[in-house]
This record gives C-alpha cells, sequence and structure tokens, in this order.
C-alpha cells in the first residue's frame, strides 16, 4: 500500500510534465492543425540552452529563465522562418517538415555540445518526505506541480479572460473571418507557436534532470508520452492534454514500479494503440474518425 | 508529345501500355545486377562494402515509397521494422546456420508485424498515423533490455555466418547478396504495382471515398501495402544485421527511420528510382560529410553534420515544392 | 441622429465606394470582369445575379479576401487594392460573409467582443456592445451560449451586430437570407433601412432572394457571369419585366 502511494504521487509528478508538453502540442494543433513532431527537438536545445547559462552563471534560476526565453524565441523563428511556408493539402506536409527540424536541431546540438549523456542538476532535493512512515513526494516534485500549475493557470486565464486570448481563439477557429474583424492571424498564429514552444521548454527542464540527462535525442521517448497523452486527452482539448498527461504518467509510473522500469515505453505504446483504434476522438471527445 | 498525350487521355494510355510491355521492368533489373556485378570487380573493398550499404537501403526505402509515394501512409516505423527483421535474422543464424532458412524467418515475422501495425494504420490517418508509427520506432528499440536475455540489451548479438564462397573476399561478397535482396525486391514491387493493384492504391492515396465508390476495398489495399513494405523492411534487416555481422538496438535508432523519409522524399517519392536515389544519397551524404568533419578535426561534426545537412534538404525541398508532397508525386508522373 | 451630410438626397452625395473596371478571381480564371458600381453613403445597393454570377467573389475581393487582378476601388477617395483584410475594419467596411461568419465555438458575448477588439476607443466599442444587445434582445438572452446553439436568425443577427460594434460606413452583407424564414428575413431588411436612416450607413447587399432585396434597395447592380449587364434604380428593376427573366428568374 505504501509503495501504491508513493507510485501514485511519483505518477502525477511525471503526470504533470507530460500535461505541459501535452499542452504545448494541443495549443499549436488548435492554432495551425499541425502536430509539431519537433517540438520535443526544440524542447531539449532549450534546455541545453538553460544548462549553459547555469553553467557560466552557476544560477540554475538564470539558466531556468534563459531556457524558456530561448524556447519562445524558437518558436518565433520556427514558425516565422519554416512552419508558415508550408503547404496545408495535406497534413503529411507539415509531419515531415518537422521531421526535417528534428533532424537539424538533433545535428546542431551534437555538433556544439557532442553525443554524450550529461547529468543536470536540479534546484531541489528529489528525496521524498515522510509523511506518517509514507514517502510521499519531494521537494523537487512539490516544484513541478507548481510549476506546471501556474502554466496551466496562466494558460486559462489568457485563453479565457484576455483580448489576446480571444484574438487567439478566433484565429485559430476561423482565420477569414477574424481577419474580416481585423484580427492579424499570422501575428496570432505566431504568438501560439511561441507560447507552446515556452511551455515545451519548461517541460523539457523539469523532466531531464528526472531521466538519463541531456542529450540532442533526450526527448524522444518523452515526445511518444506526451503525444499518447494528448491523443487520449483528444488533440483538440487543453483539459484534455492535462488528464491525458496524468493518466500517462501514472500508467508509466504503476508499471515502472511493479514490471519494471523496461516495461514502461511498450505501456504507453499498448496505451496509445488502444485509444487510436478503441476511441477515436480521445477519451473526452465524440468526433468518430482520425481524418485530421 | 506530352501536348497530344494530354489532349487524349485514352490514346496516353495506351501508349504508355505499349511502352511498358517493350520494356518490361525485367530489363532495368538484368542490367542493374550486370552493373552491380562488374563494379564489384573493379571497386576496391571499403567502396564494395558502401555499395553493398546502397543496396541494404535500397531494398527499404523501395518499400516505404510504394507505401507513402503511391499509397500516401507515412510510415516513420520502418527503422523499427528493420530492426525485428535483423534481430530475428540474427536469432535464426546463430540457432540454425543456414541462410536462407534465416532470412525467411526474419521476413515471415517483419510481415507478421506488418500485418499488426497495418491493421492498426489502415484507421488512421495524416499526424495519428505518424504519431502511432514514430511510437513504434522510439518503443521498440527498448524491447531489447526488457528482453534481454534473448535479445543481450544494448550490447546486441554477433552474427554467425559462413564465409563468402571460394575466395570471393568479404565486401564483394555482401555486395552480390544485397544487391541480389535488392532488385529482387525491386522488381517484385514493380511487377506488383504495374497492375491493378497499383491502381488501387493510387486510387486510395488520391481520394478514398472515389475509390471506394469505384470498388476498391479501401482497408485492404492499405493493409497490404503497409505489409508489402514492412517485408522489404524485415529483409533490409536481415541485409544490415549480415553487412554488420551483429544488431544492436543503437543500429536502429528514430533517426534511422527519418533518414528513410527522407531519402524517399528527396529522391521523388513513388517511384523506385527515387528510392534508389535516396538510397544513393543516405550512403553518400553521410560519407562526404565524415570526410569534412576529417578534414575540419572536430569530433562533434562526425555524424551530426550529416544530421543538419539531411534536416535543411528535407525542410528545403518540402517548402521549394508547392503543395509539398503531392506536386513531388504529381511532377513525376507529369515527367514520366 | 442624422449623420452629417445626409439631408440631401443620396444620389447627390460624394460617393463612399467607387469600383472601376475591376477584374479578379482564383487563380488564371478571372471571376469578375470590369466590374463598375458605386455606393454612396446612406444608400443601399442590391448585387442581384444567377448562382455563380461572381456576388460573393466580388465581396470577398473588396474586403481584400480575393486579390484583385486590376482595376480601381476607391473607398472614401483612398485606393483600396492592397490594403491588408485585416485593415478593413479601420476603415469603416464590415464584411459579413456568406454563412454569417459566426465563430460557432465562441460564445454570442465573445463573438461580439471580438467585433470590438480592434478599437482604440474602448468606451464607445462598450457603448456599441451593449446599442448592439438593445437592438437584438434575442442575442442579450443568449449572450453566454456558445454559437452553434444559436439558431440561424441568430446568428444572423449576431454577425450583423458584430459587423455593427466597429460603428461601419459601409457593410457588405452577403446572402442574409440564407437559410432564414421570410419573417425574419424581413426583420433584418427592415433594420438596415433604419440604420441607413439613423447612421448613414452604406449597404452593399447581395442577394439570391431578388423580390426582398430589390423591396429594400435603392439602386440594383445585376451581375451575369461575372460581368455587370445592368445598373439602375431598383424601382426601375422591378418593373423591367424583360430584364427580370432573362437574368433575375422572376
Amino acid at each position: 500500500m505504501d509503495r501504491f502511494v508513493y507510485l501514485t504521487f511519483d505518477g502525477l509528478s511525471r503526470g504533470a510534465v507530460y500535461a505541459a508538453f501535452a499542452l504545448a502540442l494541443v495549443l499549436i494543433w488548435r492554432a495551425a492543425r499541425i502536430v509539431n513532431f519537433a517540438q520535443g527537438a526544440m524542447a531539449v536545445a532549450a534546455v541545453y540552452v538553460g544548462y549553459s547559462v547555469t553553467e557560466k552563471t552557476g544560477s540554475y534560476w538564470l539558466g531556468f529563465a534563459a531556457s524558456l526565453v530561448f524556447g519562445l524565441l524558437l518558436g518565433i523563428a520556427v514558425e516565422k522562418a519554416v512552419m508558415r511556408f508550408v503547404d496545408h493539402s495535406s497534413p503529411l506536409n507539415g509531419v515531415v517538415v518537422a521531421l526535417g527540424l528534428v533532424l537539424i536541431v538533433q545535428g546542431v546540438l551534437g555538433i556544439l555540445y557532442g553525443n554524450e549523456y550529461r547529468p543536470v542538476e536540479t534546484p531541489f532535493r528529489r528525496d521524498a518526505f515522510e509523511v506518517g512512515g509514507v514517502a510521499l513526494l519531494s521537494r523537487y516534485d512539490v516544484f513541478v506541480f507548481a510549476a506546471v500549475g501556474a502554466v496551466v493557470v496562466a494558460l486559462t486565464v489568457l485563453f479565457t479572460r484576455t483580448p489576446v486570448g480571444l484574438r487567439m481563439r478566433a484565429a485559430a477557429f476561423a482565420p477569414d473571418v477574424s481577419r474580416l474583424l481585423g484580427v492579424p492571424v499570422g501575428g496570432m498564429l505566431t504568438l501560439g507557436w511561441a507560447l507552446a514552444a515556452a511551455v515545451g521548454s519548461l517541460a523539457g527542464m523539469l523532466v531531464v534532470p528526472t531521466e538519463l540527462g541531456l542529450h540532442p535525442t533526450a526527448m524522444d521517448v518523452v515526445f511518444v508520452s506526451a503525444f499518447t497523452a494528448a491523443v487520449v486527452g483528444g488533440l483538440d482539448s487543453p483539459i484534455g492534454a492535462v488528464t491525458g498527461g496524468l493518466i500517462v504518467g501514472l500508467l508509466l509510473s504503476y508499471v515502472s514500479g511493479y514490471l519494471g522500469a523496461t516495461v514502461a515505453p511498450m505501456a504507453v505504446l499498448l496505451l496509445l494503440v488502444v485509444v487510436l483504434l478503441g476511441r477515436p476522438g480521445g477519451l473526452f471527445s465524440s468526433s468518430k474518425a482520425r481524418l485530421a | 508529345m506530352t501536348g497530344v498525350l494530354q489532349k487524349s487521355p485514352t490514346r496516353s494510355g495506351q501508349t504508355l501500355a505499349r511502352r511498358r510491355r517493350r520494356v518490361p521492368p525485367l530489363v532495368p533489373i538484368i542490367l542493374g545486377a550486370l552493373l552491380v556485378l562488374a563494379l564489384t570487380y573493379v571497386l576496391p573493398p571499403f567502396r564494395n562494402y558502401q555499395l553493398a550499404t546502397v543496396g541494404a537501403y535500397f531494398t527499404v526505402t523501395a518499400g516505404l515509397t510504394v507505401l507513402t509515394g503511391l499509397n500516401g501512409q507515412l510510415s516513420l516505423g520502418h527503422g523499427a521494422l528493420m530492426a525485428t527483421g535483423a534481430y530475428t535474422f540474427a536469432l535464426a543464424q546463430n540457432r540454425w546456420l543456414s541462410m536462407p532458412l534465416s532470412v525467411l524467418a526474419a521476413i515471415l515475422t517483419t510481415t507478421l508485424a506488418g500485418v499488426v501495425i497495418g491493421l492498426a494504420a489502415a484507421r488512421l490517418r495524416g499526424p495519428y498515423l505518424a504519431g502511432l508509427t514514430l511510437a513504434v520506432a522510439v518503443v521498440v528499440p527498448s524491447v531489447t533490455s526488457t528482453f534481454d536475455e534473448t535479445f543481450n540489451s544494448d550490447m546486441g548479438l554477433s552474427v554467425a555466418l559462413d564465409p563468402p564462397p571460394g575466395v570471393v573476399p568479404m565486401e564483394q561478397w555482401q555486395a552480390w547478396l544485397c544487391w541480389a535482396g535488392a532488385l529482387v525486391t525491386a522488381f517484385l514491387l514493380a511487377t506488383l504495382v504495374r497492375g491493378r493493384f497499383g491502381r488501387d492504391l493510387r486510387a486510395v492515396r488520391d481520394d478514398e471515398t472515389a475509390a471506394r465508390l469505384a470498388g476498391v476495398h479501401v482497408a485492404r489495399t492499405q493493409v497490404i501495402a503497409f505489409v508489402v513494405s514492412a517485408a522489404c523492411a524485415g529483409l533490409a534487416g536481415v541485409l544490415f544485421a549480415f553487412l554488420a555481422q551483429s544488431v544492436s538496438p543503437g543500429a536502429f535508432p528514430l533517426t534511422l527511420s527519418l533518414f528513410l523519409v527522407m531519402a524517399i522524399v528527396i529522391g521523388g517519392l513513388g517511384r523506385l528510382v527515387g528510392a534508389l536515389l535516396g538510397a544513393v544519397l543516405l550512403v553518400a551524404l553521410p560519407a562526404l560529410a565524415q570526410t569534412a568533419s576529417e578534414r575540419s578535426g572536430s569530433q562533434h561534426l562526425e555524424g551530426n553534420l550529416a544530421l543538419v545537412i539531411f534536416g535543411v534538404v528535407l525542410v528545403v525541398v518540402m517548402l521549394a515544392a508547392p503543395g509539398g508532397l503531392a506536386s513531388i508525386h504529381t511532377n513525376f508522373r507529369r515527367k514520366r | 441622429m442624422k449623420a452629417a451630410g445626409l439631408d440631401e438626397p443620396y444620389q447627390k452625395r460624394t460617393p463612399l465606394l467607387e469600383v472601376e473596371d475591376l477584374t479578379a478571381g482564383y487563380g488564371a480564371a478571372p471571376v469578375l470582369h470590369d466590374v463598375r458600381l458605386t455606393v454612396r453613403p446612406g444608400e443601399i445597393v442590391a448585387v442581384l445575379g444567377a448562382n455563380g454570377a461572381g456576388k460573393t467573389t466580388l465581396l470577398r475581393t473588396l474586403s481584400g479576401l480575393v486579390r484583385a487582378d486590376h482595376g480601381r476601388i476607391a473607398f472614401d477617395g483612398e485606393e483600396l487594392r492592397g490594403v491588408r483584410v485585416e485593415q478593413m475594419v479601420r476603415r469603416g467596411i464590415a464584411h459579413v460573409p456568406e454563412g454569417r461568419g459566426v465563430v460557432t465555438e465562441l460564445t454570442v458575448d465573445e463573438n461580439l467582443r471580438l467585433g470590438g477588439l480592434w478599437r482604440r476607443d474602448r468606451a464607445d466599442a462598450a457603448r456599441a456592445l451593449s446599442e448592439v444587445y438593445d437592438l437584438f434582445p434575442a442575442l442579450a438572452q443568449r449572450r453566454a451560449s456558445a454559437g452553434h446553439q444559436l439558431s440561424g436568425g441568430e446568428r444572423q443577427m449576431l454577425a450583423l451586430g458584430r459587423a455593427l460594434i466597429g460603428r461601419p460606413r459601409l457593410l457588405l452583407l452577403d446572402e442574409p437570407s440564407l437559410g432564414l424564414a421570410p419573417m425574419v428575413t424581413a426583420q433584418i431588411l427592415a433594420l438596415l433601412r433604419d440604420l441607413r436612416e439613423r447612421t448613414g450607413l452604406a449597404v452593399l447587399l447581395v442577394e439570391q432572394n431578388v423580390r426582398s432585396a430589390l423591396s429594400v434597395a435603392d439602386e440594383g447592380v445585376v451581375l451575369s457571369l461575372g460581368r455587370v449587364v445592368t445598373r439602375n434604380s431598383a424601382a426601375d428593376l422591378r418593373d423591367d419585366a424583360a430584364l427580370r427573366h432573362a437574368y433575375l428568374g422572376f
């Protein structure tokens, strides 16, 4: 029972990170109808930048901030320089271009930093406090919850309470009508990419220290988990992405805890297959086909 | 000439058919085999090894271009299918030491894996299919750690092989076998896509509803396409294991799957010549990048430079082609 | 309140919109050929014609959604060609597109606020919002409903109300009667007359329903295969039996 409680908190903590990353995927999907397969690579690039800044200055928080800012700028650059010009007649076009970006980012990172795993420090201790003799969660887990919670609240407020959020939603749902009402649709799209990339960078900063370490391909597995989370929630739904993230996190934690860590990736694959074939619109929607 | 063709579609169809009958796919295949055979006698061992690698890559890109180019299904999981073939081959070979048996076992296993993924794929479209196959590509290598007694984890397995017959040098022998596999695959694929099945593939790619109304069994066509291309990937995996004389998860990373997609897109989707061109690029570009990085003396460039070049070329090709992937294969049809 | 310069009859006012030799379309084949028309402040001009005559393309070209190949579009004396779509509202042009363009995922209130987001004068935007709610009490009751929950008539009111929040000088209105009950159509057309009386709003109205369009319009422009075949007063068009048979089908 103690172990179950521990694994549950551990799973929620992992899940929070997947939720953030899935949220980033959903942001871009809603705005541009592109699943950003380069999200993982972009996040790793931002983490490398944060890592470098931390190494130079000795401050984790400067590195943390640098990573988010770099993520934001990378999102803008990717949208303005590449994604804007992708032809939308087939959804595969965006996918293939994103894959090209993955190769570029991973290659550049390898050239700049080499292909060794680098250990990354966490700002807080990762050993769990005990409550009544049961290990619950660590200071780092608390930090993860706080950071992801802040992002979710901030995005919710942005989208539902501010004029910019209203413009962004309108631009995503009805671009032509929005332009007729004076909404700069292209700018809103760029903003969406920037926000998504920054959220992805945050997820990267949070998850990389808990995995093998920093490496150009460090986010590949995380991307698969987050994509699964987004699909579980239905690609269109931010709430679904958060819920899906928590579900995937719990699944990974229980499977790793009871069956062994190497089985976990297969469990995610299985979940993805089951959801894709069983609930074509995600667990929270009613649409019928995955005709994206 | 093209003007005439456009004005009378029926006659142009007849012309094409007649031309096809005149040049059966056997002729370019035999010419290719002779060319490869001749080359293996003049090339130094290392070049023969590269030639063999081109053959192995061509085996998988040929199958992938049929799937993605002719049928419109994007698979990012073909690297994992190659790993499946390679591991099956290694295990079978180490037990029985009989090449034909091991190759057969490998192709059968991969075909089976292709059926499973293909059945799922037939129900998925666009980014969902890409995401699922990406997950396969990322997750499958981790299987080697789960069942480490069989697969020996990250260390991989060595492959027991008979020595080449007679006095044939190893590299030449490798080139022969790889190209035998590649050309047989190309011949079978060319034959397959010429007939009714090829028409069905294109019909499903261009408009599923219209294809269904015209009596094409859409799901079945898609599953068969996936299975065929999976079998090709399995054979390519065998050839990779044969070339390296070992298998390990590190030989089949996600980037391999991405490279394969890049190769067929750059080569020109949906045609075997494009797949061949892509396979040549997959060997030539890293070799050039390697030379460049050795000259610059930077260790970090090794491997990574090729990654960057591939990525840039892929993005540029996609953005430059109006309509993206679609125009890459339409252009081809016009040229033909 | 009457807008300035509206005391004289509209025929004598300086034109608000002047279109000359406008050719436009999608890709290589133009849909519109050498279209000419004029809209004066406070005037309602109906664009009539069969399906495929180019009526919707004309409105889309005026608001910049379709690029004009050549010709002149002068609004208040300034060239509109090359002005970005996003800027049209700022110039005083509101386009209610075919199918009404309600953002169905947003609520009624969000749709209406969207119409005023571009305005610097926040106070007046808020005032305009409450005026629209006064004008359409049905919308006020459904403030929090999502666009997809509205009836056809409510959607038309919403689209029209949203356009009015920008306090436009020219309204491009595409098929307002589409799919609406005759009663509702009559209400909306009456509203147009009322608006032009009170605010001097000029309207370019595209309609399939020729009778109701001519009942409210001052002038009519008949398009056929992308060309203007007749420009005349609405009354004359109503009486011209030959023309009605040839182009308007009644």
